[in-house]
């Protein structure tokens, strides 16, 4: 074997994880949309993208941490805080809605910032952190939405969760999107678009960056990466502060899907679990150091496709939880089964 | 032994003890502000009236017999997040059997998904984090597909309610309850092999191993305890309001933790007093209920409630700096 395995298989293994994550959602999808009366249409992966993107960033958020060995409990509490937020800002002129935008993302980062200010500067473990703060977030939403309600910009609503087609109409863009080099992308969903565009401006340079990478050996260990001299503290706000970000932008997104805020306990509760759920099935280690959030991106995605089977199949939704959860055991005890390869016990303890 | 050594030892505060008497004294400084605020506002001492106390305490009991679970499995450094549906699960089907089987019933649905998670965790080597959101998603759609989504029509039985709702000498009976698992627990923790196993694993689990000491049976029955008093809870809940309903534990996952955190013992596992979690669950029943009664906005609540724990644990929760 020395020297004969290609690279290309050392890659794959390196993320066998990931690699698995996506082919299940590839395999699922390809199911829901044969399946589908109208499978493989622009229409359905519309819909299918605006129901995925919130989770999607809310997994991202919440790999960060994971891969700081750590956890936040509240990263869906700071999704539905920026969308109550985001219900009151994003109207009124195209400047006013611009400084909205920029205002809900900024509180996202601030929270995110004061997370991690806590864990590194208070040095209280980050799921105890992540716990109380996650119940301040939603104090902060039910005051800014005692009740459900608020208004987002109709045009905003329309182009950003439709296709480039409808955004380009909207805006009047490419001759109102029907210049002819436009058709062949017009059908696109705008959320796969931001979805993509997040991940290559905001994802993948921080990985490669210096705090990036210490982010990744701090959960290895904390210990080396100190003695090596990386900047741990800093790579620790940066992560919490990136989490905060990215729960923004997913909050951000809802409050535009669907032209309201709603300072929904039970709604945050299960985003925050989902997207536990999500980035262990991307084939994130929940002890930390391993990971991405490409892989989160496809396990939010996983969760999504099965409750689109579900209602594809005429399955009743009542079983969903049940299967999610088994799919979820299946997953994580499958991982498990590495044990018994294990020959030295001790290796068992970390 | 004479008096002049023992007397600095009196005084001094061991590490372990200083989160309770901090606790404590936060409980004091709740009672003392909210009956500030009702001699302001209405000229009673309400809060300090013996009726009052003893119905915190109540309602402190199901919380109480959660986190008495929680932090046995909290002390080997893992989590239960499955006690949510688990309490739902034991009281649904304790009200569904009924009758004289109605208590083992629940209890045994309690031990049986304990046991699950015991056993993931112990030889999978699954996290606790993970293998119980599982577990917790599979008994939700357990139960909702046997409920069809509705609230059971099933009622609680005599003895259920008893347990829950009646009082013995003025003293309601889920008090003896949580008393009762209270001193098991305690004693179990402080004067037994198990109790003593426990936190050997939670603070290096491989010396544990290493030592003879049976680690994995000793991490499925903390987990099976959890489960079972999370069981007890359900049931006594159900009596309590005489039915069970949807979405019953969800309201007793978080602050369980934070009640056995707020006492003293270490997430990470390994260290912490039973009484500690008996002082952080009555804090937390007190604050909710003080706040309550200033009749707070569920916004500021919530707020003051992530403070609370957040400046608890400032004062008396942080950890060593990681550099070697």
């Amino acid at each position: 074997m020395t020297g004969s395995t290609p690279d290309w298989l050392i890659r794959l293994r390196q993320n066998a994880g990931l690699a698995s994550a996506i082919a299940l959602f590839a395999a699922f999808y390809l199911v829901y949309n044969m399946a589908h009366p109208k499978g493989f249409s622009p229409q359905v992966f519309v819909q299918n993208a605006d129901e995925a993107f919130a989770l999607v960033m809310v997994a991202m958020a919440q790999t960060l941490p994971v891969l700081l060995g750590g956890l936040d409990l509240s990263v869906g509490a700071v999704m539905t805080m920026v969308n109550c937020l985001a219900s009151h800002l994003v109207v009124g002129s195209p400047l006013q809605i611009f400084f909205g935008m920029t205002a809900c993302i900024a509180a996202g980062a601030a929270f995110g910032f004061m997370n991690g200010c806590i864990v590194v500067y208070g040095r209280i473990q980050p799921i105890i952190t992540t716990l109380a703060t996650g119940a301040i977030a939603i104090g902060i939403a039910l005051f800014l939405r005692p009740k459900p309600g608020g208004k987002v910009d109709e045009d905003l609503s329309w182009a950003l969760t439709n296709g480039l087609g409808d955004f380009a109409e909207t805006y009047h863009l490419f001759d109102d999107g029907k210049a002819a080099w436009f058709q062949p992308i017009a059908g696109i969903p705008v959320a796969f678009v931001l979805l993509i565009l997040v991940v290559l401006i905001i994802w993948v340079p921080f990985r490669r960056t210096v705090i990036g990478r210490t982010v990744y050996a701090v959960g290895s260990a904390e210990g080396a990466a100190f003695m090596s001299g990386l900047p741990v503290n800093q790579a620790k706000l940066a992560a919490f502060t990136l989490a905060g970000v990215f729960a923004a932008i997913g909050g951000l997104f809802l409050a535009i899907q669907t032209s309201s805020g709603n300072a929904d306990i039970p709604q945050a509760n299960s985003y925050t679990l989902n997207s536990i759920a999500a980035v262990v099935l991307g084939g994130t280690s929940l002890l930390g150091g391993s990971g991405s959030a490409i892989g989160s991106l496809f396990g939010a995605l996983i969760l999504r496709v099965i409750s689109f089977n579900f209602r594809i199949f005429d399955i009743p939704p009542l079983m969903q939880s049940l299967v999610e959860g088994l799919i979820l055991l299946a997953a994580v005890s499958l991982g498990g089964l590495r044990v018994l390869r294990i020959k030295n016990r001790l290796e068992l303890f970390r | 032994m004479t008096a002049a050594t023992l007397k600095p030892r009196r005084f001094a505060l061991a590490a372990d003890d200083k989160p309770i008497v901090i606790a404590s004294a936060f409980i004091v400084v709740l009672l003392m502000i909210g009956t500030g605020y009702t001699l302001a506002t209405q000229g009673t001492m309400t809060l300090l009236s013996p009726n009052y106390l003893l119905q915190q305490l109540q309602i402190g009991a199901f919380l109480g017999v959660v986190a008495a679970g929680m932090m046995l499995v909290i002390l080997i450094g893992h989590i239960d997040l499955s006690v949510a549906w688990t309490l739902a699960a034991a009281a649904m089907m304790a009200t569904t059997v009924g009758g004289a089987w109605a208590i083992p019933t629940g209890l045994a649905v309690g031990l049986t998904v304990g046991v699950i998670n015991g056993l993931g965790v112990a030889y999978l080597r699954v996290p606790s984090m993970i293998f119980t959101l599982g577990v917790n998603a599979v008994m939700r759609g357990l139960m909702v597909a046997h409920t069809g989504g509705f609230a059971p029509q099933t009622a609680a039985t005599d003895l259920m309610r008893f347990l829950a709702a009646e009082r013995i000498a003025g003293i309601p009976m889920a008090i003896f309850v949580w008393l009762g698992v209270s001193v098991v627990i305690a004693i179990v923790l402080k004067r037994t092999v198990f109790g003593r196993t426990i936190y050997a694993i939670g603070n290096r689990e491989a010396a544990a191993y290493l030592a003879g000491m049976h680690t994995r049976g000793v991490i499925i029955t903390a987990f099976a305890a959890c489960g079972m008093l999370a069981g007890l809870a359900g049931v006594l809940l159900a009596g309590y309001s005489t039915k069970a309903y949807q979405g019953m534990g969800d309201a007793y996952v978080l602050p369980a933790i934070a009640a056995v955190v707020i006492g003293g013992t270490n997430i990470l596992g390994g260290r912490g007093k039973y009484l500690g979690t008996v002082v952080g669950v009555i804090l937390i029943v007190l604050l909710n209920s003080v706040l309550s009664i200033m009749q707070m906005p569920e916004a500021g609540r919530q707020i003051i409630y992530g403070v609370v724990i957040i400046s608890m644990l400032l004062v008396y929760g942080r950890n060593q700096r990681v550099t070697s």
